[in-house]
């Protein structure tokens, strides 16, 4: 077998310090910390928050009708405003403090874009509405794509994917499009940086492509030279994360992408940090063919708690034509939607929809919302901020922890750390935990895999000195602790909602749907 | 730039620190020729918070809003009233500005959530599990073939022609690049092709998938179909693209369907232009494992206590790269949070009389519409939304509606341009927001566009 | 009954033209808690080097690969339940699949216990 060592490991410690000076509470609660039980705990089926007119008409559905309980239990208004409310203050968020999660972007979410993508004329409008009748959706779309592809030097881009994933998705398919158009279907192999981020090589092997490896060197950028070597009549295309993963710049990607362009090939170009040179660097200017962008990392739109994004794809003129549909155009004052009835003469060769409808209308009008606000000047200094925040974040704490790219010169956006120098038995997963303590989302961790106990810093241009200042300062107390191995730091958080999980447990035994329990007290399966 | 903190001053004090002499010296690792020597030509400065709204006020305006109109449009996405408070919940900045809750102790609030929604689902659907949440119904039913092809190791699926034409489209964009065999028919307003796939589903079939109900509103049982995939050794996929149904129809999977996608807009997010939405996948507790997106589980954490994680991740792209069930890394987390508000507020009790509420009404309008000269009803049974047979081409007329300020319905023209069977086609959705007077509006302007 | 093991951490006793397959000690400490094994269904033909079962702990996956070819006889239905066994008991009830050796020759090169823990001490 390959042992697969990439992942973490979690561990559980005994956690019986919580801060509580030994003193219970009746209720388990510590005053603004409120435990909430689940809704099917507290609600029940003949509750309602929601008032109706009075209707006492009976359906016709005949056998279809639902009779058995559906067991789907309400509470009312107030009730159910405590439950999310409670829950929600079991969250850490932007709005709280510090959220240094690399290769994330969780920047300030602007309240602006909040209220602009719901007004009436945008939250509440029909998908399918007749085309007259939705000029000024158009008008966004258009208006947000001209930004986009000029902001990347890039002469096309298709808006309809729904993540950064699913518009990776959609460059790869661009990628096989073109390819079998030039009737090149030998080419079956797309090349990988291992530092590549998950959903690259889960991508291409969907899209199916064979993956292969390309190392990092060990100032942590792509091999040049194992790529150029692998280049060949077989090789589809290469996927390069700029700037990369470790948080440094691909300087070698112009003279990448002529080589796989020579060699036959396309760039697929990961647009996740893009954050750090936007306004600065258009990647067209780089030679790459495809690119995604989040919305939700560099221009802002909420994460969400895990969701939804949006992934618009800038191609090149090679990949343009296959670009998915819908599409929207101008055709003299008017916007236009090119959809498969219209698309035969325009799009001939265009490769249908990735999803119903046209792209996430919510996310575009706060992204571009957030453009407008910032303009050209703006945008090139919230580049220049992020890279200074990174910056700063690596050189005040590169005394205490390894950094292992720091020696090559400054970085981009985010700051690479590693577990070099903890002591026996402490991991960067420890570091983690005790930053929960220290008031601060941790930073990402065990990713880039390209080093040992990775911890990704990405502080995005949204901190002001005092608060990373303060961030510094609690990582590198936490840092000192698991050099010198401070038995409390193995079973941190000791002030957090909840202690370490059981993650074992979890996926042993996977509980993954509330029981549903009978009046005789037996659990009733589902099909 | 009321987004940027850092003062000119903090910039000279950390730039000290790093030991660098400007800001543009830090991106000395990025090769001069990339670097560009201004700003980009032709693109604006920055603006005020007052001059953006006054932008974005102003292209709103060039929008017909489904509030200000009577409005009748469905076809998988649907006009309901959400309550004020699913909104404001969701605007939490816990909830907002949190990221994926990758750090279960700090995000506890998003992982009950998350299990909360999917126990909500499965119950919905009469499934025994269901996921945290996809981008979309047209999504999740693409990954719900793609999931029925790696459990029945068979690459062919027969999609009913009463699926949402964008999902076949979706399905046939995929199905292009993975090999998989997808066979689609154009929809017949003469009735469903539920009997004819029973006959069809073979030993090659992974899936049969349907829509329910479907895309002109039609609602039918699936038992038959059901018997007859099981049979065959293939999955039966149900797609779901207004749940408020599932209000008063029986679910899918109590009739047998082995996994249920669908569009969970309908319940607490609003119409947006087609997005954000929410994507709804459940399915049998066999096929946990080879279910796509992410799964969030209960457990304890070290000191006893109740707790939830996202679980079962070894699926995933971050740790199976190439071999993932899917190369998903998101979920519609706000949108599955309003959803599962909108829920919690409804409950058992609410969503049984919104959708009577609903049914109600979109009989009493089927009834009136069914009054006018050469207007017939397409779709014998219907929950909440029904399609019109009119005596002339619908598109041009929903068109002609909407210069009398009404929001007609959506034509089978535009979801099936160029079928000639089809043109005279008009659905219409009657949603708990439609008004009897919202109703004798469309009723007059369309008797005005047909005369 | 003779043990054998393989530099890819996997045990393989044999007896007679049956063979026994499942992974080594110092493997299930690497991978830590396995929270699920993926093993081959009886009849499934298994080519020497090629993919067999999978194992995951709750942050990887991996891959286990057939030590030598052979026919499935028989996989451990009690690692459903219990993928635990792997960690308490890999070289006894934690046993991945029974196979029938269909090459006996591909046996050779393989090492012994003694040769195994010498290894892993390089490693």
């Amino acid at each position: 077998m390959n042992i697969n060592n990439s992942g973490w490991k979690p561990e559980l410690a005994a956690n019986d310090s919580n801060g509580d000076a030994g003193v219970a509470t009746f209720t388990g609660n510590r005053a603004l910390m409120l435990d909430e039980p689940l809704i099917f705990e507290i609600g029940s089926n003949a509750t309602t928050g929601v008032d109706f007119a009075a209707c006492d008409a009976r359906h016709d559905l005949g056998a279809l009708a639902r009779t058995a309980p559906i067991n789907l239990p309400g509470l009312s208004e107030p009730e159910t405003v405590r439950h999310y409310t409670r829950l929600s203050r079991q969250n850490y968020g932007i709005d709280l403090g510090v959220f240094p999660l690399g290769s994330c972007t969780m920047k300030h979410n602007p309240r602006l874009n909040e209220k602009i993508a719901r007004m009436k004329g945008f939250g509440d409008v029909h998908p399918l509405a007749p085309i007259p009748t939705i000029q000024g959706a158009l008008a966004v779309i258009h208006e947000l794509a001209e930004w986009l592809k000029a902001l990347t030097g890039m002469p096309a881009i298709a808006m309809s994917p729904k993540a950064g994933a699913h518009g990776e998705l959609c460059g790869i398919l661009c990628i096989r499009a073109a390819l079998e158009a030039r009737g090149e279907t030998a080419r079956t192999v797309m090349l990988v940086p291992e530092s590549a981020h998950g959903t690259n090589p889960a991508t291409a092997a969907f899209a199916g492509f064979s993956i292969e490896s390309i190392p990092a060197t060990a100032q942590g950028r792509v091999d040049v030279a194992a790529l150029e070597a692998r280049l060949g009549p077989d090789v589809a295309g290469v996927m390069i994360t700029n700037p990369n993963t470790c948080g440094l710049f691909e300087r070698d990607l112009k003279r990448i992408a002529d080589n796989v362009h020579a060699a036959g090939g396309y760039v697929y170009c990961d647009g996740a940090n893009f954050n750090a040179i936007v306004g600065r660097v258009r990647p067209g200017d780089l030679g790459i063919d495809a690119m995604h962008i989040n919305l939700h990392k560099t221009f802002s739109t909420p994460h969400g708690g895990g969701g939804p994004g949006a992934g618009p794809v800038v191609l090149s003129e090679a990949l343009a034509p296959f670009a998915p549909l819908p599409v929207v155009e101008t055709q003299g004052d008017d916007y236009v939607l090119i959809e498969e009835e219209n698309a035969a003469e325009s799009h001939p060769q265009a490769f249908g929809r990735m999803a119903a409808f046209q792209g996430q209308m919510g996310m575009f009008t706060r992204a571009l919302a957030y453009i407008l606000s910032h303009g050209a000047d703006g945008l090139c200094q919230v580049s220049g901020d992020a890279v200074l925040n990174a910056n700063y974040v690596l050189r005040s704490l590169e005394d205490t922890l390894d950094a292992p790219f720091a020696h090559s010169g400054p970085c981009m956006h985010e700051a690479l750390f590693t577990d070099v120098g903890f002591a026996e038995g402490f991991s960067t997963l420890d570091v983690a935990k005790g930053l929960i303590d220290e008031g601060f989302h941790p930073m990402t961790v065990y990713f880039p895999l390209v080093v040992h106990g990775a911890m990704l810093v990405e502080p995005t241009e949204t901190e002001s000195k005092a608060g990373l200042d303060q961030f510094i300062g609690a990582l590198r107390s936490v840092a000192e602790r698991a050099k010198a191995g401070y038995p409390t730091l193995k079973s941190a958080p000791h002030f957090a909602p909840r202690a370490r999980l059981d993650e074992t447990q979890a996926a042993r035994k996977p509980v993954l749907v509330h029981p549903l329990i009978s009046a005789a007290g037996k659990r009733i399966t589902s099909p | 730039m009321r987004y940027l903190p850092l003062t000119d001053t903090d910039r000279a004090e950390m730039l000290a620190t790093i030991g660098a002499p400007s800001i543009d010296a830090l991106f000395a690792e990025v090769p001069a020729e990339a670097r560009l020597d201004g700003l980009i030509a032709g693109l604006a400065h920055h603006q005020s918070e007052m001059a953006v709204e006054r932008h974005f006020s102003h292209l709103a305006r060039r929008n017909m809003a489904a509030a200000h109109h009577p409005f009748f449009l469905g076809c998988g996405a649907y006009k309901h009233h959400i309550p004020a408070s699913v909104d404001h919940l969701i605007q939490r900045g816990e909830f907002l500005t949190a990221y994926t809750p990758y750090q279960p102790e700090i995000a506890q609030g998003t992982l009950q959530v998350l299990f909360e929604f999917q126990t909500q689902v499965a119950r919905l659907f009469g499934c025994a599990v269901a996921n945290a949440s996809m981008y979309d119904g047209s999504t999740a039913c693409w990954e719900a073939i793609s999931m029925a092809a790696r459990i029945t190791r068979r690459k062919s699926v027969l999609l009913s022609a009463g699926l949402h034409p964008h999902y076949v489209s979706v399905a046939q964009t995929m199905a292009r690049f993975t090999g998989d065999v997808v066979e689609s028919a154009v929809p017949d307003l003469a009735g469903s092709d539920w009997a004819d796939l029973a006959a069809r589903v073979g030993p090659e079939t992974s899936a049969v998938v349907v829509q329910y109900p479907d895309i002109f509103g039609q609602v039918e049982d699936m038992e038959a179909l059901a018997s007859a995939c099981q049979a065959a050794g293939a999955l039966l996929i149900a797609v779901v693209t207004e749940p408020v149904a599932l209000g008063a129809i029986k679910s899918p999977g109590e009739m047998g369907a082995d996994i249920v996608v669908g569009e969970g807009q309908s319940l607490g997010v609003g119409l947006q232009f087609g997005g954000p939405y929410v994507g709804l996948f459940a399915c049998r507790e066999k096929f946990v494992r080879q279910m796509p997106g992410r799964l969030c589980g209960q457990t304890v954490d070290a000191s006893g206590k109740r707790g939830f994680v996202l679980t079962l991740s070894t699926r995933e792209q971050h740790i199976r790269r190439e071999k993932a069930t899917s190369n998903i890394c998101t979920n519609a987390g706000l949108c599955a949070l309003a959803f599962s508000i909108h829920m919690t507020l409804l409950g058992e009790a609410g969503l049984r009389q919104l959708a009577l509420v609903n049914h109600t009404k979109a009989r009493r309008a089927a009834a009136r519409l069914t009054q006018i000269n050469g207007v017939a009803l397409a779709t014998p049974s219907f929950f909440n939304e029904f399609t019109l047979s009119l005596p002339v081409e619908a598109r041009p007329v929903v068109r002609a509606l909407a210069e009398r300020q009404v929001l007609g319905g959506v034509s089978l023209g535009r979801l099936y341009p160029g079928i000639n069977a089809l043109e005279n086609g008009l659905v219409v959705a009657v949603t708990e927001v439609v008004s009897d007077d919202d109703v004798e509006a469309l009723a007059t302007a369309l008797e005005g566009v047909l005369a | 009954m003779t043990r054998y093991y393989t530099i890819e951490h996997e045990w393989i006793e044999v007896d007679g033209t049956t063979a026994t397959v499942g992974i080594t000690d110092h493997a299930q400490h690497q991978l830590g808690d396995i929270v699920f094994v993926e093993v081959p269904a009886a009849g499934t033909t298994l080519t020497k080097g090629g993919q067999a079962a999978v194992v995951e702990s709750v942050k990887a996956a991996s891959d286990v690969y057939a030590p030598v070819s052979g026919v499935v006889s028989e996989s451990n239905a009690a690692l459903e339940a219990d993928p635990a066994l792997v960690n308490s008991a890999p070289e006894g009830d934690g046993w991945f699949f029974k196979l029938t050796l269909t090459n006996a020759a591909e046996l050779e090169g393989l090492m012994d216990k003694a040769a195994y823990d010498a290894w892993v001490k390089t490693l």
